[in-house]
């Protein structure tokens, strides 16, 4: 037995409503439509090197330099394995190691200092604050040759350590400004209410500072990581085999013999890789709203 | 429980020359509701704030039962606040923000249990346990303040303004309820509010604060029969108590085109003083319409029917300020005057306020 479908209503059947509705799509598409090619176009232009650079690691080093480019080829993965065979890995886990050690300490380091700026500002904060930011506008290059000369004194050319402690120095000032800048957009008589209520110091900045700043935390980390995981000079200057990171091992396919230009690209999509992951995984922390129903 | 005591207390804020409270003295009784009230910046919440500890006591001290709190931190005084905004702990559900004081305090977790489903259980917050505050309404987090409050059972309760981010309908039945928990619990204490009907209802007593000085501090019935100066008289009473200044020649004081004639003992007073001007206060309610042949003259200029209520806003014939209303009176609302009319007034024999206009202090007994 065969069942009649309820039919859809005719196009003169339409309520007053839909075709009001119908009528705004229509107002509307050819202006949402420039908008959202232009946005297309921006972000295809942004992405295309990524694209290339992806496509590039896959191809055969005669591919990778011609005029024109080869869009169609046979992927393969010699390159991934000619960097594998290149001893990639040391690289890699002095870079993981120096980023991550150095992010930590960041963080351990720029919360209290950040605390002691903003919501329990100690004598000066401005000039410290400013002190603070004033490293950053000397050029690296002007502070390395003493740089050079103190790690050459106490042993550490070319050791992971140095370095860490370096990205450290290196970040710590951007870190303290954005969490203080996190800090003082806590509400204060939630903080005194924990006061209040008993919590110490250290209590207070572990239990409700730091789960409200979670989000800003995870941003500034995330900074400080990519900062640690891209920088090149320092590590080119301070470090030669046993240290030396990703970066500096990518500089290593520019040679006098010419441009190995596809394990340059699988080398860097390599390279690329933790910092993707390391966005992936603090972008469920960086969604912003934790605060909201404190106050009100 | 416990009585509280200011002895003298006074704060400076850094950089201003006047102290924001200034020599404050006041004894709370064990298990009073005390209300301290004023305008904006009169000192309320400083003071307040400075028995919680979260403000510097710069001179004389605070006591609590016999203890002197002046330098302990806000933690170790056995108070708990309920803040204007509420503060709860954003990142913590209902349970965790009430039980956070009792695990600071290091209390065992089956009595943290029990007395934070006790607390719900008072208010009414059993299905909301596992709730974070940014899912409930503005009434619910509210009593969520105050669970966190009841659940220390401490010496003393400390509310700033904590129903002023409240409707007006929701205001008023909480209003009640905290009064009625307040007896019920019978601890102590100290409620900061600029509502004077919140004042007057809830207080045992109520302090008068202005430019952070004490101005009276009694209960609310003396403080509208016997305010002690000019301004607690027109601050406390809504609308206002009319106060004006008034010549006095021979006895008699000149309101609008007629001479009063004062009594024998504010005569006694302003001569007393070397006065020949006097305050004189006098409530809406103390005022009534009377004959032509009587009382002063006025013109209506505004007529506020509230139903049960009206107030009639006149201007007194032959005073010079012609724009104001100079006196406020309330009437019968049956038959109202209509604007532009004269009508007759006079004050009832002995509700008359009369203050120094020198110093504002009260001269009647």
């Amino acid at each position: 037995m065969l069942e009649t479908a309820p039919t859809p209503p005719a196009s003169g059947e339409a309520s007053h409503s839909e075709r009001a509705a119908a009528a705004r799509r229509r107002t509307r598409r050819p202006r949402s439509l420039g908008v959202a090619a232009l946005a297309w176009t921006v972000g295809l232009v942004f992405f295309f090197p990524v694209l290339w650079m992806f496509l590039t690691g896959f191809k055969h080093e005669s591919e990778a330099s011609t005029t024109p480019p080869t869009w169609l080829f046979v992927p393969t993965f010699d390159q991934f394995r000619a960097i594998l065979g290149r001893d990639f890995l040391p690289y890699f886990l002095n870079s993981l190691t120096a980023s991550v050690l150095s992010t930590v300490l960041v963080v351990v380091l720029a919360v209290p200092a950040a605390y002691a700026l903003s919501l329990a500002p100690v004598r000066r904060w401005k000039d410290a604050l400013f002190f603070f930011i004033s490293t950053r506008m000397m050029p690296p290059v002007a502070i390395i040759l003493p740089l050079y000369i103190i790690a050459n004194n106490i042993g550490l050319l070319d050791n992971v350590t140095m370095l860490s402690v370096v990205y450290t120095v290196m970040n710590l000032p951007i870190a303290v400004w954005m969490i203080r800048s996190f800090l003082v957009e806590l509400p204060a008589e939630v903080l005194e209410a924990s006061r209040v209520d008993g919590a110490s110091i250290g209590t207070e900045i572990r239990r409700i500072i730091l789960p409200m700043i979670a989000p800003g935390v995870a941003a500034t980390a995330l900074i400080c990581f990519i900062f640690a995981w891209n920088e090149f000079f320092f590590a080119v200057s301070l470090t030669s085999t046993k240290a030396a990171t990703v970066p500096v091992f990518l500089t290593g396919f520019i040679t006098a013999e010419g441009l190995f230009l596809a394990q340059l690209s699988a080398a860097s999509m390599m390279a690329a890789l933790p910092v993707i992951l390391a966005g992936w995984v603090a972008q469920k922390w960086l969604v912003r709203g934790l605060s909201l129903g404190a106050v009100k | 429980m416990a009585t509280i005591t200011y002895e003298a207390a006074t704060r400076f804020y850094p950089g201003s020359e006047r102290p924001a409270v200034d020599g404050l003295e006041i004894s709370i009784e064990d298990g009073e509701f005390l209300v301290l009230v004023g305008p904006s910046g009169c000192g309320k919440s400083t003071s307040l704030r400075m028995l919680a500890g979260l403000e510097d006591v710069d001179e004389g001290a605070i006591r609590i039962g016999d203890r002197d709190v002046t330098t302990l931190a806000p933690g170790r005084r056995d108070v708990a606040m309920v803040f204007q905004s509420y503060a709860l702990y954003p990142h913590m559900n209902v349970a965790e923000n009430m039980a956070f004081a009792l695990e600071m305090a290091k209390m065992p977790k089956q009595e943290r249990r029990r007395r934070v489903r006790e607390a719900a259980r008072i208010l009414d917050l059993e299905p909301f346990l596992d709730r974070k505050p940014k899912s409930l309404s503005g009434g619910q987090r509210q009593r969520v303040a105050m669970g966190r409050a009841i659940v220390r059972e401490p010496q003393a309760f400390l509310m700033d303004e904590p129903l002023s981010n409240l409707d007006a309908k929701l205001r008023v039945s909480t209003r009640s309820q905290i009064a009625a928990l307040q007896k019920r619990l019978g601890v102590t204490t100290v409620y900061v509010t600029h509502d004077q009907v919140e004042a007057m209802t809830m207080g045992d007593r109520v302090a008068v604060l202005n430019e952070g000085v004490l101005q009276q501090c009694d209960s609310p019935r003396a403080l509208y029969q016997r305010p002690a100066n000019a301004f607690v008289a027109g601050f406390i009473g809504s609308p206002a108590m009319n106060i004006r200044e008034f010549a006095v020649h021979d006895g008699h004081a000149r309101i609008g085109d007629r001479d009063v004639e004062v009594s024998d003992e504010l005569r006694a007073a302003l001569a007393d003083e070397g006065l020949d001007r006097v305050l004189l206060g006098f409530r809406p309610e103390s005022v009534d319409l009377v004959g032509p042949s009587e009382g002063f003259t006025a013109s209506v200029q505004l007529v506020e029917e509230l139903g049960a209520d009206a107030y009639l806003y006149c201007s007194i014939a032959g005073t010079d300020h012609a724009g104001d209303p100079d006196i406020v009176t309330r009437i019968d609302p049956a038959r109202p005057p209509r604007v532009g009319e004269t009508v007759h007034l006079r004050v009832r024999a002995g509700h008359e306020h009369a203050f120094s206009p020198v110093t504002g202090e009260r001269l009647s007994s």
